[in-house]
């Protein structure tokens, strides 16, 4: 069929979205020579145009968990290459490549550690290993996240940045999203607060179980973020997709997220919404008023400028 | 409408001819001694080559437009079907058809993806890709299922979920996502059948069941060989090999665990002889719906959140540092 002759890869290479070593950095989006210190400093969001760049899963626990404190559980996992799989380099090689890049076993990590001194259990996907695609590992890393979150009543949060399943490992990557999403299911019985964030690119398999399965789905500004990719879409349909489609701000517009937050504002945004799902709410007097007291506590409550945290329900 | 012969069914085909050209003349007992033996030998000659299918051979089996499409396992295994339609959100998509009907004795809920078998057909079921609007019916018509403690059949049949820019503004995805998770907490029976493509997330939205029945020449992948093709080689004439290094036949998935069981087909491939298909897949959904039925609806979730959760753990190697 004529959806599949283009024959640029889709995944864009690692490099131009990973920040480079050099003292000075050309902003992807608006070409603009910055001072790269600069851009670390502001979260490797460009200070000229606000273009997120990509973050490694490792500047990402950093980046949101107190005092960048964190530490990595559910390790000791890797991809036996189970189909022995072979495209133009080997599967195996290319985990083995990827692991070393990445200092990862695959394309997740899994911490724990505090967000505003909420604990969280966080998965933050590696799009440097093998494109933030999922496999088996990645499915038992974030499905082992869930139940530590499950089995400690404590908020989950996955940050996405995935191109999808992961080709080299066939419909065992598929059933991944099965496999995390019934794990949802658990958290959302349970009333275990979860969180997703999509991330700049959100696609396929991901975006298809997990991503959009949050109690919240916040995401980055401009993040590419849809099931099927763009030029696919434009190879099925044979016209130009509308500007900005399948971004952020399209998905936003169209329902199917709760909110876009800028980086340097994401700790506390998600400090707000974990407060606001993890506050015990101990009933006092004035707040759970007995009948005959309901028109004072009314009159109580109503002249009070600032909420108070503790008769939040 | 001709049948359509593939590639590698040509020498079959060629054979047939023979034996059709012989049939229409004066008959005689030597000719008649020729049409026996010619097909003795074709059917010889069938039964070897879908023996031994290839991987990129059965891909094509399994998108055959002859190939029985859930209407026709309607006709042939339930009765009193009345088709249920529209998500109550948006619309109506017939990628997807579901509905009410009678399954032996008992009344059960049926839900496929249905392709077209000409062009008109084709184009009104979209080639079987369904829009959100088909995954919200479906997951609508499953909660009904539940409610009134019906078991659900499900037959998969579809090249992926449809990429259009209507569907992706519509929550294609999310769409996907919630149809996975609610389908591992329904409590009563779900019996799935991969009956032709079972194409990604697409598939799968329709595919969280107690067993997962294949069919012989049915496949079940992550991607089109064409599109993995296309990615990892840069090239989509590259699909046949994509084909086999994506483990996507029967044989291939049940090694690995991912379907339960493969249901046989008639000599030459479920497009050849639907009854003779359907009489086949009956009765092995007789026996899955008996063995899902036997468990209360609680051990019946726990079962199928098992069953998904260690999927693909052989894959798993564990270096034990934790």
């Amino acid at each position: 069929m004529s959806w599949f002759k283009k024959e640029k890869a889709p995944i864009p290479p690692v490099k131009q979205s990973r920040m480079p070593e050099g003292l000075w950095t050309k902003c992807r989006e608006c070409a603009e020579i910055l001072y790269t210190k600069e851009i670390v400093r502001n979260l490797s969001v460009c200070p000229k145009c606000n273009y997120h760049m990509g973050l490694s899963s490792v500047e990402r626990a950093k980046a949101l968990l107190d005092d960048g404190r964190y530490e990595e559980v559910e390790t000791g996992f890797t991809s036996n290459d189970p189909l022995d799989f072979t495209d133009t380099k080997r599967y195996r090689d290319r985990l083995a490549r990827s692991r070393e890049a990445t200092g990862l076993e695959d394309a997740v990590l899994i911490a724990t550690g505090h967000i505003d001194g909420v604990p969280v259990v966080l998965a933050a996907m590696e799009y440097g290993f093998i494109g933030g695609s999922m496999g088996v590992v990645v499915g038992e890393k974030i499905a082992r996240a869930a139940e530590r979150a499950l089995e400690q009543r404590i908020p989950l949060l996955i940050v996405s940045r995935s191109g999808g399943a992961r080709m080299q490992e066939g419909a065992i990557s598929l059933m991944q999203m099965a496999k995390i999403s019934a794990v949802l299911a658990r958290l959302d019985e349970a009333s275990v607060p979860y969180v997703s964030i999509l991330t700049d690119p959100t696609t396929g398999g991901v975006t298809a179980s997990f991503a959009m399965l949050g109690d919240i789905n916040l995401a980055e500004p401009k993040a590419l973020i849809g099931f099927a990719g763009p030029r696919v879409i434009e190879q099925t349909i044979r016209e130009p997709l509308p500007s900005g489609f399948q971004r952020s701000e399209y998905l936003e517009e169209h329902g199917m997220l709760d909110m876009i937050v800028e980086r340097s504002e994401m700790r506390e945004t998600l400090g707000r919404l974990l407060r606001f799902f993890t506050q015990q709410v101990t009933p006092s007097p004035s707040s759970a008023p007995h009948v005959k007291d309901v028109k004072d506590a009314m009159e109580e409550q109503v002249p009070s400028p600032v909420p108070d945290e503790e008769s939040v329900s | 409408m001709g049948t359509e012969i593939l590639d590698f069914e040509a020498p079959l085909a060629a054979l047939q001819r023979e034996i059709e050209s012989l049939t229409g003349y004066p008959e005689d007992a030597g000719k008649e001694r020729e049409i026996a033996r010619l097909q003795t030998k074709l059917d010889e000659m069938r039964r070897q080559v879908y023996a031994k299918l290839s991987a990129w051979q059965t891909v094509q089996v399994a998108r055959h437009s002859q190939r029985p499409y859930p209407l026709d396992f309607i006709e042939h295994l339930f009765t009193d079907f009345v088709e249920i339609k529209g998500d109550r959100r948006f619309g109506e998509d017939p990628a997807i058809v579901s509905g009410m009907a009678w399954f032996h004795d008992q009344p059960a809920v049926v839900i496929g993806h249905q392709k077209g078998r000409d062009t008109k057909q084709k184009i009104r079921r979209n080639f079987g890709m369904p829009r959100p609007e088909g995954y919200r019916k479906a997951l609508r018509v499953m909660k009904m299922a539940e409610k009134f403690s019906r078991p659900i059949f499900c037959f998969v049949d579809t090249p992926g979920a449809y990429p259009g820019i209507d569907a992706e503004e519509r929550g294609q995805a999310e769409a996907i996502a919630v149809n996975i998770r609610e389908m591992s907490r329904i409590t009563v029976p779900i019996i799935v059948t991969v009956i032709g493509e079972g194409g990604s997330g697409g598939a799968l939205a329709v595919a969280v069941g107690d067993e997962i029945l294949i069919m012989e020449h049915a496949i079940y992948s992550v991607i089109s060989p064409e599109g993995c093709a296309a990615i990892l080689w840069k090239d989509a004439s590259r699909a046949e090999e994509a084909a086999e290094g994506l483990h996507l036949t029967a044989p291939q998935l049940l090694e690995i665990g991912l379907v339960d069981r493969i249901v046989p087909e008639p000599v030459g491939g479920a497009h050849t002889a639907h009854h003779q298909a359907a009489q086949i897949l009956n009765k092995y959904l007789v026996e899955a719906l008996e063995r899902s039925q036997r468990l209360t609806p609680e051990e019946r979730v726990q079962a199928r959140y098992s069953k998904f959760r260690r999927m693909g753990e052989f894959a798993l190697d564990t270096t034990g540092t934790q």
